[in-house]
């Protein structure tokens, strides 16, 4: 037995690991020790990845990079291939992943199974729909492939599927091809929601990535720092990156009121005074925190939540509102926010996360029935506005207001593997 | 320029795997060529697989071997070197066995000494001698702390990475006057399929770190080196304890 924790740190409870390290062998595990759940990087915030108690089958052992046609940009790799490797790997070669999260320390299968988005979902949808097939172990020893024509609907079930629907064991992924490592970038402050919507909607058409952080705290809400850019042929040689790193967690939590109005404002003014056009490493620019190892033990030893919803565009902007106001008036709240408009697009997940319409993700270090009863007041928001909350983030949302959010449910739950089942699961689904 | 040919003996080891990849990853076109050995073909071709992803200008193959009968060690690698001098041999296979296990059932007590003894040894041997006759290459063998001194909780698997060590010393001498580099590698406990049982338990150093230090040992020609190198002052200390104390230390 093992303790093993989420990114978000709220537990640490003793798991049987046991690690899969080739396919043959994966197989065997999964038929012979189960119920259990797939884990990766464990880059989710919360129970997602978790089984307390019971069996984690660890996929950082299938590693292996299958086949890749260079003239196509189509890879086959196994599930546990670190998303990172592929870029460092495949951009000096001029193929990049299309779509991926705020985080390359992610696997191939997390990146499906949470159906991952990026900063250019009105582009390029999310992580699911890059892919061609899939592989899927089920706990019965039945394998199963599928694709956007090959068994869709199992295709459907396992994109955004939790890792519920079997253990993916390798993956077709179609790259995209990229002149070289750098962004053409800007940054412009906005004053308010108003500025940021029309700052999003002009951003649309001429710019690849959108994303925008956001001052949770600022009386009145909703001033913050619009980030854009576009992949573009600049040859420089790559920067050198560096390592910080949390060495320990610190005995309470370092974000905390006092600390977080003069970062905010300091942070604000600081990016503000560089705002304009400028040329970025993807790294920085896509994956600004993989740098400081272990930044989640900044929240101290009881860890964090992070709440992430989405909610329609047509009352998106009183709906985010409301939620700025509930946190600003809570105290609460990170400099870790994010708001971000979706593109007009159908997931290709059951379950996926995307739907059209504006995403807001905060930080919240875990302060116990307080920051509970806050998110309470925030789900009201979320139900109220015909929004739903991402999974991969979530470890407190109660089930009706996840049936209410997913509306595909009932046919997702047709094809679960009766051998999966995690904290998750039993939270929020019979078993 | 001429193609370097690197030999890997269990090749489907993680470790090895590892150095593959480093050796793919810095290689020039057309450079460099490796030689996979392993006992099951779908196990190398995996392995071989990945790395001709990850480099496809390298060029690499996979051969299947009998790894307990002497004969056929010595006609794989005849084989091997009649297709060329080989410039870097790396042995790397192994198994941990469990020691309980070993006291009370000799045929694995004899597996355990066979695979990570005697099986690696033979290779060595024949190996050496085509290296000797081109005096030219380096032969690295990957022992373990564990044969630095024997303790109750594993010293089957111990005394055959001692048969390991005791050799490369023997070979290092043999072969001293001549151009060829013996290295023997003593990793300390690494995270690979291996230890998967020990997750948890014990602190493994990742698989990676240890590659880049056995590919640098290599690189320098180095007599031993233990990865990671903390691992030689711990193994000093653990060395010297006397017996009357040590026989009481639960390790
Ligand atoms: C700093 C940071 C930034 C982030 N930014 C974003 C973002 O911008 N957009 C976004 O969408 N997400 C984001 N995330 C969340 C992250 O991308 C997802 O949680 C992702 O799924 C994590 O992948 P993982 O490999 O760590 O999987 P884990 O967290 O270990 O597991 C996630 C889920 O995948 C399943 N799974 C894993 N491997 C397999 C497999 N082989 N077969 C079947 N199921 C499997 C698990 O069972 C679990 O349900 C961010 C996370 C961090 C820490
Ligand atoms: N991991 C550690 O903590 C550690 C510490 C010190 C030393 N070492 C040594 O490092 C070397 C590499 O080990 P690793 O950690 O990389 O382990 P690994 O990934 O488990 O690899 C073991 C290798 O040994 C082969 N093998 C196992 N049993 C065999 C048999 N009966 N006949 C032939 N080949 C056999 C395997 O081949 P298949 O793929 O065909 O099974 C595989 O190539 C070994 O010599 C090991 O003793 C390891």
């Amino acid at each position: 037995m093992q303790a093993i924790s989420s990114w978000g740190r709220l537990s640490a409870f003793p798991h049987e690991v046991i690690s899969l390290s080739s396919p043959q062998q994966a197989r065997r595990a999964i038929t012979e020790h189960h119920p259990g759940i797939a884990h990766g990087m464990g880059r989710s915030y919360g129970d997602i990845c978790l089984n307390p108690q019971g069996v984690l089958w660890n996929t950082l052992g299938l590693d292996h990079l299958i086949a890749f046609d260079e003239a196509s940009g189509r890879l086959i790799c196994e599930a546990g291939v670190v998303l990172r490797d592929i870029q460092h790997l495949m951009i000096p070669r001029g193929w990049i992943l299309p779509v991926t999260p705020g985080t390359q320390l992610i696997t191939v299968g997390g990146a499906i199974a949470n159906d991952v988005h990026g900063k250019n979902h009105h582009v390029l949808g999310a992580f699911g729909d890059h892919i061609l097939s899939l592989r899927l172990q089920r706990t019965d020893g039945r394998v199963i492939d599928c694709g956007p024509d090959l068994a869709p609907q199992w295709f459907a079930a396992t994109v955004g599927g939790m890792g519920l629907t079997g253990v993916i064991l390798q993956a077709e992924i179609q790259l995209r091809r990229v002149a070289g490592p750098w962004l053409d970038t800007e940054i412009v402050p906005y004053a308010n929601l108003d500025e940021f919507f029309t700052l999003a909607d002009e951003s649309e058409a001429g710019w690849e990535h959108t994303v925008s952080w956001i001052d949770c705290i600022c009386k009145g809400g909703g001033r913050g720092l619009f980030m854009r850019g576009n992949p573009c042929a600049e040859t420089r040689p790559a920067p050198h990156a560096g390592h910080l790193g949390m060495p320990f967690v610190p005995p309470i939590s370092l974000v905390n009121p006092l600390s977080l109005r003069p970062f905010n404002t300091a942070y604000f003014n600081l990016k503000k005074w560089q705002a304009g056009r400028s040329i970025t490493h993807y790294e920085p620019f896509f994956y600004p925190l993989d740098n400081i190892q272990n930044w989640n033990r900044m929240y101290g030893p009881r860890g964090f939540f992070q709440y992430q919803s989405v909610v329609p565009r047509s009352n998106g902007r009183e709906a985010v509102q409301a939620m700025l106001g509930e946190i600003s008036r809570s105290g609460e709240g990170s400099f870790l926010a994010v708001l971000k408009t979706f593109g007009n697009r159908q997931a290709v997940g059951m379950m996926s996360f995307p739907q059209p319409g504006v995403t807001l993700a905060l930080d919240f270090p875990n302060k116990g029935e307080r920051t509970l009863k806050l998110f309470e007041r925030l789900d009201a928001i979320v139900r109220e506005a015909g929004g739903h909350l991402y999974l991969a983030k979530d470890a407190r949302q109660p089930a009706e207001l996840f049936r209410a959010g997913y509306p595909r449910l009932d046919e997702f739950l047709q094809y679960r593997d009766p051998g999966i089942s995690s904290a998750l699961s039993r939270r929020l689904m019979d078993y | 320029m001429t193609t370097q040919r690197i030999l890997i003996i269990g090749a489907t080891s993680a470790m090895a795997e590892h150095c593959a990849r480093t050796w793919a990853d810095r290689a020039a076109a057309d450079t460099l060529a490796l030689i996979l050995v392993g006992r099951d073909l779908s196990r190398l071709d995996r392995v071989a697989a990945d790395l001709h992803v990850r480099a496809p200008k390298v060029r690499v193959e996979s051969i299947v071997s009998d790894f307990a009968k002497p004969e056929a060690i010595r006609a794989t690698i005849d084989a091997i070197h009649a297709q060329g001098r080989i410039d870097v041999a790396l042995i790397a296979h192994g198994l941990l066995p469990d020691q309980a296990q070993c006291q009370q059932d000799l045929t694995a007590c004899a597996e355990a000494l066979e695979v990570n003894g005697l099986s690696p040894v033979l290779f060595a041997e024949a190996i050496a001698g085509h290296m000797e006759k081109a005096s030219h290459g380096t032969l690295a063998i990957i022992g373990s702390v564990a044969g630095d001194r024997g303790r109750k909780s594993n010293y089957v698997y111990g005394a055959a990475k001692g048969l390991v060590s005791r050799y490369a010393q023997g070979l290092q001498h043999r072969l001293a006057s001549t151009q060829v580099k013996v290295v023997l590698i003593k990793p300390g406990p690494t995270d690979t399929p291996m230890t998967a049982h020990l997750k948890g338990a014990a602190k493994l150093t990742p698989v990676s770190d240890v590659a880049i230090t056995i590919v640098k040992a290599i690189d320098a020609g180095k007599a031993t080196v233990y990865a990671p190198g903390k691992w030689l002052i711990i193994m000093h200390i653990i060395r010297h304890i006397p017996a009357f104390i040590f026989n009481k230390i639960n390790i």
